[in-house]
C-alpha cells in the first residue's frame, strides 16, 4: 500500500462525527479519524481524553450516539465484538486477558477451538498457530504454560489470539504500559513486520517518543474529541504533547537538592521469606536452607528533603517493602525512623508517627469507594487530630480539613459528602495525596503517585512532592514511569529478584540503562555515585 | 438535594416499591392455595372489632418485633464488617438457657437481679461468638462454617441443658421441661400503662413486654457506636475495604474478634424479652428460628437500627396475622411468603437504588469538572 495508490484504495477505518454522552458528560464528540491500510495509525492523548471510550466503540463493546464507522468503505454498526471480530477488527487489551494455566496454544484458540468430532484439533491448531507465528515474526513456544511468560511474550500471545480470529485491523491498548525498553523495541519490530504483512495497527499511548519512533500518521485527542492529525516526521515530542494538553507542559524535574544531612529513614538488612515468616532465623541460614526472598537483605538510608527512587519491573519486591516498612507484613532486618526503632510498631503507630503512604493501587489500598470523601480523609487518620476527638470521629473537624484539602490539591468535587467512588481517578488520588501530607509526616511512600491521572494532576502531584521535599520529607518514590523516577529522585536504587541491585545517579542515567538494570540484562552492580 | 438525603429518599422508594411487588406476587400465591388474595389482606388489616382485641394485636406484634430487633442488629453488626454470622441463633440459645438458670439461682431487688441477668446473657453469647472469632483470626476457618456448626452444638447443648443440669421442678400436668421459674424480681415490668394511659383495656397474658425499652436503647446505643466513634469508622473501614483498612492500621483481628463477640452479646438477649417478660424460664417451648429470621431483618433494613426497627416491625405485623388468616380460610403459611419475597425483592431494589444513587453522584461530580476545566489554548 504505498502512498502513491493511496487515493485509490478505501481507508481502513474511517470514523466521521463520533460523539458518545455520558449522563452530564460527553466522553467523545465528533471525532473524525481516518486510517489507511498497512499503516501504524496512533492515537494519543492524555488519560481522561476519551481514547479508551472511542476504542470500545470501535470494537463494539459501546454504541455511539451519533457518527459512522467504515470498515474498508463499508459503513458497520456494531452491536457487540464479535461484530467487530467479523469486520476483522481485534483488540489487545492493556491488561492481558490470557488464563495462566493454559499453554500458549489453548490460549491462542480458547473461543475459537478447531473441532474434530467434537474434540479439540490440536493438529490442525497448532498448523495455523505455528503458520501465524513465523509469518508475521512473533516467536512464541505454543506448548509452553502462560503462567511461565513474561510481560513481552504474554504480549505477543495476545497479538496471536487476535490473529488467530482473523484480524487484519488491530488495536493495541497502552501496548508499552507493561514493557521495558527492550521489550518495547522487540514489539515495534513485530508491529512494523504485521505492517509490512498488509495489515493495519490502531496504536494508542501517551508515550510521545515511542509514539514518533512507530506511527506513520498520528491523530491527538484532547478532551474527547481529535484535535489535530499530524505526521510523526513534521512534530517533535513536545510540540504533540502541548497539543494533547493544549497548554504549558510540565516536567518532573526537581531543580536544586534539598537533601540535608539529617538520616529520616534507615532500612537495614531487610528480608522476606516467600512463605510463614521465621522470626529470628538469620539470613545466612535462611539462604542456606534455599528459602525463597522476596526481599533479600535490603539496605539503604533516606535523609530529610531526600526522594529516593527505587526502579523496577513490577512485581520484583516493590509491594513487599512497602508491605515491611507499613508493618503489613513481617520481614528480618531493622526498620528506624528518626532514629527510634520501629520493627516491633504496629501499623497504627508507625502512621501516627509520622509514616505518610499514597498506595500503589489507590482502589484497593488508598479509598473507601463506598464512602465519603471526608470519611476518606479520616482513614488512615482516626486516631490523630482533627479527624479524632475521644473516642469519637470528629465530623466537623474531619468536614472542614476535607475542605482544605479539596481546595489546596484543587480536588474537583461537588462536595465532601460525595462518595469518593464518584470522583475521577486523578481528583481520587489528588485526595489521597492530600490526606497523606496532612499531619506533617516525617517520610512518605509514594507508589506509582501519578499512574492513571490526568498531565494536569500529574504536575500538580508532583509539585506537591517537591514541595514536600523542599520542606524536609524524606519521600521513598516507586514508580514505573521511568521519566517520574529520573526526573524526581534525587539518588535512584534499582530492585530486581527482591534485591537493590544498583544505585545510580538520576542526572546521569538514561532510560534504557535503567531498563537494562531493572531486566537484569546489566548485573554489574554500580555502587552509588 | 444533598447527596445524603437523596440517597435516603431513594432507598425508601424502592422499599415501597419492593413490597407492593411482593404483594402482588404473594397475591398469585394465595390464588393458587385456592384463597382471595382480598380476603387474606384484610386479615392482615384486621386488628380485631373490640377495643381489646385491638390492644392484643398490636401487643402481639410489638412483642414478636422486639427479639426480632435485636436479632437484626445482632446479625447487622457482623455484616457490616462482612461477617456473616450465622451463629445468633446458636448465641442466643445458649445464652438464654444460661441467664435463665443463673436467674434463677439467687434473688436480689429487681434492679440488681434483671441487669445480672441481661449481664451474663451478653456475656455467654460473646464468649459463644469468640470460638468462631478466634478460630477465625488464628487459622482462617471461615466463620460461615464454624458458626452453622456451632449452632447446632448449642442448640443441642440447651436441650441436654434444659433436661438435665438445668431443669427445674416441672409444674403439675405440664409436658414441657424447663429452667427453675424466675424469682419474681426477675420478671421485667410490662408496658401495660402505655394503654391504660389512654383508657385502653390492658392487653390479656404477659402484655406488653417492657423489654422494649431496652431494646430501643440498644438500638440507639449501636447507632451511636457505630456511626459516631472510632470503634464504628474502623467496623465500616473494614467492611468497605479491608485491604485500605489494613494499611490505614486497623488491625484486621482485633477488628474480628471484636465485632465477632459485639454481635453475639447483643445476640444473647434475643431470648430475654420473652423470659423475663412472659415466660420466666427457659423451656423446650422455647421460641426458635429467631436467629435466622434475624438475618432477613437485618438485611432488609439494610443494616442500619433504624431500618433494622422498621423491618422487625413489619415482620412482627406479618407474623401477628396467623389467626385472623386462619379465620380467613387462608393458610397461614402466606407470611413466609410473603417475608420471603420482601426480603428478596427489597435486597434487589437496594442494588437498583444505590446504582442509581451513584449514577448521580458520578453525574454531579462529573459536571464539576466539567465546569473547573482549565482554560483551552488553541492547538
Amino acid at each position: 500500500m504505498s502512498s502513491d495508490t493511496l487515493a485509490a484504495v478505501e481507508p481502513a477505518v474511517e470514523l466521521e462525527g463520533i460523539t458518545k454522552r455520558f449522563p452530564g458528560v460527553v466522553a467523545n464528540h465528533d471525532i473524525r479519524i481516518t486510517v489507511e491500510p498497512g499503516t501504524v495509525h496512533a492515537i494519543v492523548g492524555e488519560n481522561g481524553a476519551g481514547k479508551s471510550t472511542l476504542m470500545k466503540i470501535l470494537y463494539g463493546m459501546q454504541k455511539p450516539d451519533e457518527g459512522t464507522i467504515r470498515v474498508n468503505g463499508k459503513e458497520v454498526t456494531f452491536r457487540t465484538p464479535s461484530d467487530a471480530i467479523d469486520a476483522g477488527i481485534g483488540m489487545v487489551h492493556q491488561h492481558f486477558m490470557l488464563a495462566d494455566n493454559f499453554t500458549v496454544l489453548e490460549n491462542i484458540v480458547l473461543g475459537a477451538e478447531p473441532k474434530r468430532a467434537g474434540m479439540l484439533d490440536t493438529a490442525r491448531a497448532r498448523k495455523r498457530v505455528t503458520e501465524l507465528a513465523s509469518s508475521h515474526g512473533l516467536r512464541v513456544d505454543p506448548d509452553r504454560l502462560v503462567e511461565d511468560l513474561g510481560v513481552g511474550d504474554r504480549q505477543r500471545v495476545e497479538i496471536l489470539k487476535v490473529l488467530y480470529r482473523g484480524a487484519r485491523i488491530l488495536i493495541l491498548d497502552e501496548p508499552t504500559a507493561v514493557l521495558v525498553p527492550q521489550e518495547v523495541e522487540e514489539l515495534f519490530q513485530n508491529l512494523r513486520e504485521l505492517k509490512a504483512e498488509g495489515l493495519t495497527v490502531i496504536f494508542i499511548s501517551h508515550k510521545l517518543d515511542e509514539v514518533l519512533s512507530i506511527a506513520d500518521a498520528i491523530t491527538v485527542i484532547r478532551r474527547g474529541t481529535t484535535v489535530a492529525s499530524v505526521e510523526p516526521s513534521q512534530v517533535t515530542a513536545r510540540q504533540l504533547a502541548e497539543l494533547m494538553v493544549g497548554s504549558e507542559l510540565p516536567t518532573p524535574e526537581t531543580r536544586e537538592s534539598t537533601v540535608t544531612e539529617t538520616v529520616a529513614l534507615t532500612v537495614s538488612g531487610l528480608t522476606m521469606e516467600a512463605g510463614p515468616h521465621h522470626p529470628g532465623v538469620p539470613l545466612e541460614k535462611l539462604r542456606q536452607e534455599g528459602a525463597r526472598l522476596l526481599l533479600d537483605d535490603v539496605s539503604f538510608d533516606i535523609h530529610k528533603g531526600e526522594i529516593l527512587g527505587i526502579a523496577g519491573v513490577e512485581g520484583n519486591g516493590q509491594s513487599e517493602l512497602i508491605e515491611a516498612i507499613m508493618g503489613m507484613r513481617p520481614a528480618h532486618g531493622h526498620i528506624a525512623l528518626d532514629g527510634a526503632d520501629i520493627n516491633e510498631w504496629s501499623t497504627l503507630k508507625r502512621r501516627e508517627s509520622g509514616i505518610g503512604y499514597i498506595p500503589e493501587d489507590r482502589h484497593r489500598q488508598g479509598l473507601l469507594l463506598e464512602a465519603s470523601l471526608w470519611e476518606n480523609r479520616v482513614l488512615g487518620h482516626q486516631t490523630r487530630a482533627p479527624a479524632r476527638r475521644g473516642i469519637w470521629v470528629n465530623r466537623s473537624a474531619a468536614r472542614a480539613d476535607t475542605e482544605r484539602i479539596v481546595k489546596e490539591y484543587d480536588v474537583r468535587t461537588p462536595g465532601v459528602d460525595t462518595l469518593a467512588l464518584a470522583l475521577s481517578g486523578g481528583n481520587q488520588q489528588k485526595l489521597i495525596v492530600g490526606r497523606e501530607m496532612s499531619g506533617e509526616p516525617k517520610f512518605l511512600i509514594a507508589a506509582h503517585p501519578t499512574r492513571g491521572v490526568d498531565v494536569g494532576a500529574q504536575a500538580a502531584i508532583w509539585d506537591h512532592l517537591r514541595n514536600a521535599r523542599a520542606a524536609g520529607l524524606a519521600v521513598l518514590l516507586i514508580s514505573a514511569d521511568l521519566d517520574e523516577l529520573i526526573g524526581l529522585s534525587d539518588t535512584l536504587r534499582v530492585i530486581y529478584r527482591g534485591r537493590l541491585v544498583a544505585g545510580l545517579d538520576p542526572s546521569h542515567v538514561t532510560p534504557e540503562q535503567l531498563g537494562g538494570y531493572m531486566t537484569g540484562a546489566i548485573t554489574d552492580t554500580a555502587e552509588e555515585s | 438535594m444533598p447527596a445524603g438525603l437523596y440517597r435516603a429518599l431513594l432507598t425508601v422508594a424502592g422499599a415501597v416499591a419492593a413490597i407492593i411487588l411482593a404483594i402482588a406476587i404473594s397475591s398469585v400465591a394465595i390464588i393458587a392455595a385456592g384463597a382471595s388474595p382480598g380476603a387474606a389482606f384484610t386479615a392482615f388489616l384486621n386488628f380485631g372489632e373490640t377495643e381489646r382485641a385491638v390492644v392484643n394485636s398490636i401487643t402481639t406484634m410489638l412483642n414478636r418485633a422486639v427479639p426480632l430487633f435485636i436479632a437484626g442488629l445482632a446479625v447487622a453488626v457482623g455484616f457490616r464488617m462482612n461477617l456473616f454470622n450465622i451463629g445468633v441463633e446458636g448465641q442466643y440459645r445458649i445464652a438464654a438457657i444460661c441467664a435463665a438458670f443463673v436467674g434463677s439461682l439467687f434473688t436480689a431487688p429487681s434492679w440488681i437481679q434483671i441487669p445480672v441477668i441481661i449481664l451474663v446473657a451478653a456475656v455467654v453469647g460473646g464468649l459463644y461468638a469468640l470460638i468462631p472469632a478466634v478460630m477465625k483470626v488464628t487459622r482462617g476457618v471461615n466463620e460461615v462454617i464454624a458458626t452453622i456448626m456451632l449452632n447446632y452444638i448449642a442448640i443441642n447443648l440447651a436441650a441436654y441443658l434444659v433436661r438435665g443440669p438445668f431443669t427445674g421442678k416441672r409444674a403439675e400436668g405440664l409436658l414441657t421441661t424447663t429452667t427453675p421459674t424466675l424469682p419474681e424480681s426477675a420478671w421485667f415490668p410490662n408496658l401495660n400503662w402505655l394503654f391504660t394511659m389512654f383508657g385502653l383495656p390492658a392487653p390479656r397474658g404477659g402484655g406488653l413486654w417492657g423489654f422494649l425499652i431496652v431494646a430501643v436503647l440498644l438500638g440507639i446505643g449501636l447507632w451511636v457506636l457505630l456511626e459516631r466513634t472510632r470503634f464504628g469508622f474502623d467496623v465500616k473501614a473494614s467492611g468497605l475495604n479491608s485491604s485500605a483498612a489494613l494499611a490505614s492500621g486497623v488491625n484486621p483481628k482485633t477488628m474480628v474478634i471484636s465485632a465477632m463477640v459485639l454481635s453475639g452479646a447483643i445476640a444473647g438477649l434475643i431470648g430475654l424479652p420473652e423470659i423475663l417478660g412472659d415466660k420466666h424460664s427457659f423451656g423446650s417451648n422455647f421460641t426458635p428460628g429467631l436467629g435466622f429470621l434475624g438475618i432477613a431483618v437485618a438485611l432488609l433494613g439494610r443494616n442500619k437500627p433504624g431500618g433494622i426497627a422498621i423491618a422487625a416491625l413489619l415482620f412482627g405485623f406479618l407474623d401477628r396475622a396467623q389467626g385472623p388468616l386462619q379465620f380467613a380460610s387462608v393458610p397461614p403459611s402466606v407470611i413466609m411468603i410473603m417475608q420471603g419475597t420482601i426480603v428478596l425483592l427489597v435486597v434487589i431494589a437496594n442494588e437498583i437504588t444505590s446504582r442509581i444513587a451513584l449514577r448521580r453522584e458520578e453525574r454531579r461530580a462529573a459536571q464539576q469538572l466539567g465546569r473547573n476545566t482549565p482554560v483551552e489554548v488553541a492547538a
